[in-house]
């Protein structure tokens, strides 16, 4: 079976500055990857490349064993099978949690109303927020706007999902309720890539763990080879600052 | 549990006197700012009233029987100001809008509908209201077109529309970037095509930001209603002109003023209203 999302030669630049350069990657159903790396390293860059948010200047992305970076798709249903969640929750202001989480469904999804409402609520409750339904996205932690972010994310039922240092963002104390809910999502099987500074966390759900150093994958394996036996000078030398 | 805990709190000392002196200060302000607006009312009023010019300014343009005799007319001529107004209003969104998502329109693909609505704003906000009341209002009807409109009242409403629909849509391209580019990130990354995010995320987030500046267009919009008076429409200055060339009684356009005043004026406090309101909702902790 081909893999759920491979990335071959891809290269992206913002006028001179080359982002990414021939990065390669695979990514098995199930199966989780974590991209870590200094700031700037480009793995914000890379996930809004998987998602088309962003257009390759070279190389291919294939999803399910299509190319996505083909001109000719259809860009916004290849997005909608991808979940995003952001490292600023991007909620909508204007809206209540209910109606963030029903919006792709009943537009994307055609699915009507009633059934977009129902579940979202049981996802809600799935992510502890099951009160939160009619609240404004202002009102609640920065927490339990993560956790939103993902349901919405999550009620589409992508085949992936692409996470962008979601706990960058949040208070010591409220990183946990959303690490415990990524590694619930893991268990159950759900294919994600994250880009995360969280070592610990990163050990643990990651089946591999790729270094991004100046838009290259520097290196990439299990995470206890990643992280614990780094081959690269560069790797080692990122890994002792985050430790420091 | 709440009711207990505020049952058994009572105001110390020293939190009493201090509200007894936030009291007594605040009754000593309303006193002196009561006793100064007297005071510069008593003496405009007196200014006024013993200048030697007093006795004929009244008559001419303060007389009662007058006011009396022109204000029926007057008021029927409002009614029409009025639903220029909303009339022109609701088409002005409309357009307004329009323009301002074209001119936010990205791409190669977009120039000539970009170019379009920046000539559009470029041109309709350049030029003076009432000459293009004058141009449309006389221009038009004398061209003798047949199928199009030759009332003088309907060209008169296109000259509004187009000046402010033109600013109006500047307003709203303001509010349109004024939402971060994440807002539509996180659509578009739903799978929402582009005029969806436009239509779902980011125009709802945009038009409530420019609310209150929209509510100071349409305040200035009923004034300005006034000047397709020039095309000899009968509105409430028209009327008021009509009145005064019988006898060169100017007490109409008072009258007329004060109509249009007292139009306004619920206008710009309602704007004021929405504008608290939204500035509580948008920045929070302001005080
Ligand atoms: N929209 C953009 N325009 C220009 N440069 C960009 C843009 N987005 C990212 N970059 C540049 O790409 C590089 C990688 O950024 P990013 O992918 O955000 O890194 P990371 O997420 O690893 O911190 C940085 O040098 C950044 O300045
Ligand atoms: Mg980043």
């Amino acid at each position: 079976m081909a893999p759920l999302l491979r990335l071959t030669d891809v290269r992206k630049a913002f006028g001179d500055n080359v982002v990414l350069h021939d990065v390669d990657l695979e990514v098995e159903h199930g199966q989780c990857v974590v991209l870590i790396g200094a700031s700037g390293s480009g793995k914000s860059t890379l996930l809004r490349c998987i998602n088309l948010l962003e257009t390759v200047d070279d190389g291919v992305i294939e999803l399910e064993g299509e190319e996505i970076t083909d001109p000719r798709v259809d860009a916004d249903a290849i997005r909608s099978r991808m979940g995003v969640v952001f490292q600023s929750y991007n909620l909508f202001p204007h809206m209540s949690v209910l109606d963030n989480i029903t919006l792709a469904p009943v537009r994307v999804h055609g699915v009507d109303k009633a059934t977009a409402q129902r579940e979202a609520r049981a996802m809600l409750e799935r992510v502890g927020l099951g009160e939160k339904a009619t609240a404004r996205p202002d009102d609640l932690s920065g927490g339990q706007q993560q956790r939103v972010a993902i349901a919405r994310a999550l009620v589409n039922r992508p085949a992936l999902m692409l996470l962008d240092e979601v706990t960058s963002a949040l208070d010591p104390e409220l990183v946990g309720e959303v690490l415990d809910l990524l590694g619930q999502l893991k268990s159950e099987g759900m294919t994600m890539i994250l880009n995360t500074h969280e070592m610990g966390f990163a050990r643990q759900v990651a089946d591999t763990v790729c270094f991004l150093d100046g838009g290259r994958i520097l290196e990439q394996g299990p995470p206890d080879q990643v992280l614990l036996d780094p081959q690269q000078a560069r790797t080692r030398q990122f890994l002792s600052r985050i430790h420091a | 549990m709440a009711e207990s805990s505020t049952s058994a709190w009572a105001p110390s000392q020293r939190q009493l006197e201090r509200e007894r002196y936030r009291r007594s200060r605040s009754l000593r302000s309303t006193l002196i700012a009561g006793v100064s607006t007297l005071a510069v009312l008593a003496v405009a009023v007196t200014a006024l009233v013993t200048s030697p010019g007093w006795p004929r300014v009244q008559e001419t343009f303060f007389s009662w029987d007058k006011a009396v005799e022109a204000f029926p007319d007057i008021l029927q001529g409002l009614w029409l100001n009025v639903r220029i107004m909303v009339g022109c209003g609701i088409a002005i969104g409309l357009i307004g809008i329009s323009i301002a998502v074209l001119r936010t329109l990205r791409g190669p693909v977009f120039f000539p509908l970009r170019a379009f609505a920046t000539a559009y704003t470029d041109l309709f906000r350049g030029l003076p209201l009432l000459l293009l009341i004058f141009l449309l209002g006389f221009g038009v009807p004398a061209l003798r077109l047949s199928g199009l409109p030759s009332s003088a009242l309907f060209w008169g409403c296109v000259a509004l529309v187009l000046s402010y629909s033109s600013y109006v849509a500047e307003v709203f391209r303001a509010g349109i970037e004024s939402v971060h580019p994440s807002q539509r990130a996180a659509a578009r990354s739903l799978g929402l095509t582009y005029a969806q995010s436009l239509r779902h995320v980011v125009l709802p987030q945009a038009v409530r930001r420019v609310v209150p500046p929209l509510m100071n267009d349409l305040v200035s919009l009923q004034k300005d209603s006034g000047l397709i008076a020039v095309l000899g429409v009968i509105d409430a200055i028209r009327a008021a002109q009509i009145s005064t060339a019988a006898d060169f009684n100017y007490t109409p356009y008072v009258v007329a003023g004060v109509v249009f005043v007292s139009l306004t004026i619920p206008m710009a406090r309602l704007t004021d209203w929405v504008a608290r309101r939204q500035g509580f909702h948008g920045a929070g902790g302001m005080v």
